[in-house]
């Protein structure tokens, strides 16, 4: 094949890759606009269940407060500093579940065969899945996130700079970027997994792996999966404790704080890839 | 826009298709045995534009298989596989704009929504030009009486009403070829009537082509002047329905109530198979009217009542092998 070739496939496929996504934005748009339509038809049970969402993530943090009403610090950490991890990965999780927290269903839509109604629509199935059932009373979670990420800001007796504020918003979407990966790569397991029991006992195997750990007191978000813990690990706590300026464990060098975006967009690549072959898998399957 | 049409009348061509699963076996704690199902094996055939076809075969031979392949669903183990000249599994999201699909035994409707949701969806998801969309759901509307249903969620609609819906919304963005699988599976005698009306005239008037798979002989006979028989992931039969009956020499049953017990019927071209008191089974050839046979009997026996039983799929297909394998 020849270069000119070559150069026109390749630039064929690109484009072909941009009306990909642009026509999954448009139905995940639709969808969940759907969804949200028809969950303003009843707005008082759609703030009953947004308040409750937020009621119960909330209990969390009065956990957290009501440890501090019995000590000054915690691991060495004030209330305000916890509060800062605490408000960042409420909300960065916040974010993720809100636009891809339906995407767990796909295994139930594997198994009992709904996953061929969404094949045979004009519209990528990864944009289907994740704006069905658009649960917009999961606002409740991150606004909670967000109330206490706001007061740790507001307490916080720190010498802010410009990139110590930039860092802030940039650690709380990187954070959401991860976090979609694990939901993406979770759903692409679920192709994997050929029945309940398996998908359960990586569960519950996983859940076992990651109770070992030293319990947190706010690991109840990340208890959600083994898998949130190694990146936000990573990705969260250092930009927040570049934030803090607090020393890195492992002493790790300073620019580590900077490549959150770096590991999101890596990772949301992995998870694209991994669903990429799960969906394959299971077109050339069936099951 | 439509280069497609000058790849030639059919609009549906297969060449050889086939599927082929590898199944795992758990044999032991963590031991497994891999083997090949040969779901769809090496088969060939093509649909003109406006022909309806209808697919059977009995549990398992590879109908549902072949529609996921046709519908790019699936991806092909081999074989070459066209529809309206896109290859189905490599350009599934383009080959969705022309095709509509309705499954019978689940929905592509959003369950908890109510109907007409579901068709506003389809509205802007498959672009449909407003007019041509506001035409298509008014027509449909009409015909499959939804008028009623259009605000109810579609979990609280009967079987059949969903199955109506669900057509619905398979024709809303005009498309050129209709696969229809199992669109009858358990609907009652006047749903059934309804369905059936629909796409013979849809057939009729917009010259859609449809491909429909099913159980009941009723569906192909009132709707079909093709058919095809897969088993075993072949195509064993392909030609009219007459012609089905003929090659597998399928007979139907004329059941006769008498006035009282009487020694096994004497009629020519018919022979009884089965004698309960009053009650007796007469076998007679499927092709054969059966009205020259209820005069003959009526002539002869006191008759009370009678009915007249259709060969099933099974059977027919069991015979064509019987044949197959003594010839």
């Amino acid at each position: 094949m020849d270069d000119s070739v070559q150069a026109r496939n390749g630039r064929t496929r690109a484009r072909h890759g941009l009306a990909q996504v642009r026509d999954g934005v448009r139905a995940y748009r639709l969808i969940s606009g759907m969804w949200i339509r028809s969950l303003m038809a009843y707005r008082l049970s759609f703030a009953m269940t947004a308040f409750g969402n937020f009621a119960v993530t909330a209990f969390d943090f009065a956990a957290i407060l009501l440890m501090f009403s019995q000590v000054d610090r915690l691991g060495g950490y004030s209330l305000s500093e916890i509060a800062l991890l605490y408000g960042a990965t409420c909300t960065s999780f916040g974010i993720a579940d809100l636009a891809l927290g339906s995407m767990d269903r796909l295994g139930k839509r594997v198994r009992d065969g709904t996953l061929d109604t969404l094949l045979v629509r004009p519209a990528p199935v990864i944009a289907q899945v994740a704006a069905d059932r658009f649960g917009l009373h999961r606002l409740g979670r991150l606004v909670q996130g967000a109330f206490v990420l706001g007061y740790a800001l507001v307490v916080l007796d720190i010498g802010w700079t410009p990139v110590k504020i930039l860092m802030v918003p940039l650690m709380v979407l990187c954070g959401a970027g991860i976090f979609a990966a694990v939901f993406v790569a979770g759903a692409a397991f679920q192709f994997a997994a050929r029945d309940a029991a398996e998908v359960q006992n990586a569960f519950t195997y996983g859940g076992t792996t990651l109770l070992q750990f030293p319990p947190t007191v706010f690991a109840k978000d990340l208890v959600r999966g083994a898998t949130y813990i190694l990146p936000l690990a990573f990705v969260n706590w250092i930009p927040a404790l570049y934030v803090l300026g607090r020393p890195y464990p492992l002493d790790l060098p300073t620019w580590t704080a900077f490549a959150p975006p770096l590991v999101a967009a890596v990772l949301l690549a992995l998870a694209g890839l991994a669903w990429r072959t799960g969906l394959r898998s299971y077109r050339s399957t069936g099951s | 826009m439509e280069p497609d049409l000058i790849a030639g009348p059919d609009l549906i061509e297969l060449d050889g298709v086939e599927k082929v699963f590898d199944v795992r076996k758990k044999t032991g704690f963590l031991r497994r045995e891999k083997h090949e199902v040969r779901a769809v094996d090496g088969i060939s055939f093509t649909v003109p534009r406006g022909e309806m076809v209808g697919y059977i075969g009995p549990n398992g031979a590879g109908k549902s298989t072949t529609i996921k392949m046709l519908t790019g669903i699936l991806t092909p183990s081999g074989g070459r596989l066209r529809v309206a000249g896109i290859d189905p599994s490599r350009e599934r999201t383009r080959l969705a704009r022309r095709i509509g699909v309705v499954f019978g035994q689940r929905t592509t409707l959003w369950w908890d929504l109510p109907l007409i949701d579901s068709y506003r969806l389809m509205h802007r998801m498959y672009r449909i030009p407003d007019a041509r969309y506001k035409e298509n759901l008014d027509r449909c509307v009409e015909l499959l009486e939804l008028a009623e249903l259009l605000d109810v969620p579609v979990r609280q609609l009967s079987l059949g009403q969903r199955m109506r819906g669900d057509i619905a919304a398979a024709l809303l963005h005009d498309p050129e070829v209709l696969y229809l699988d199992e669109p009858t599976i358990g609907l009652d005698v006047i749903s059934k009537a309804k369905v059936r009306g629909f796409l013979r005239d849809l057939n009729a008037e917009s010259g859609t082509t449809v491909l429909l798979t099913t159980h009941d002989l009723t569906d192909i006979e009132q709707l079909c002047k093709r058919v095809m028989v897969i088993d075993h992931g072949r195509l064993m039969y392909d030609g009219p329905l007459a012609g089905l009956h003929e090659a597998g020499e399928s007979e139907r049953t004329l059941v006769v109530d008498l006035e009282r017990e009487l020694p096994p019927l004497e009629v020519e071209s018919a022979r009884v198979v089965k004698v309960e008191g009053p009650r007796q089974w007469l076998a007679f050839p499927a092709a054969e009217s059966a009205a020259p046979l209820v005069a003959r009997v009526a002539e002869r026996y006191p008759m009370v009542d009678l009915s007249v039983r259709e060969p099933d799929i099974e059977a027919v297909i069991a015979k064509m092998y019987a044949d197959k394998s003594t010839s």
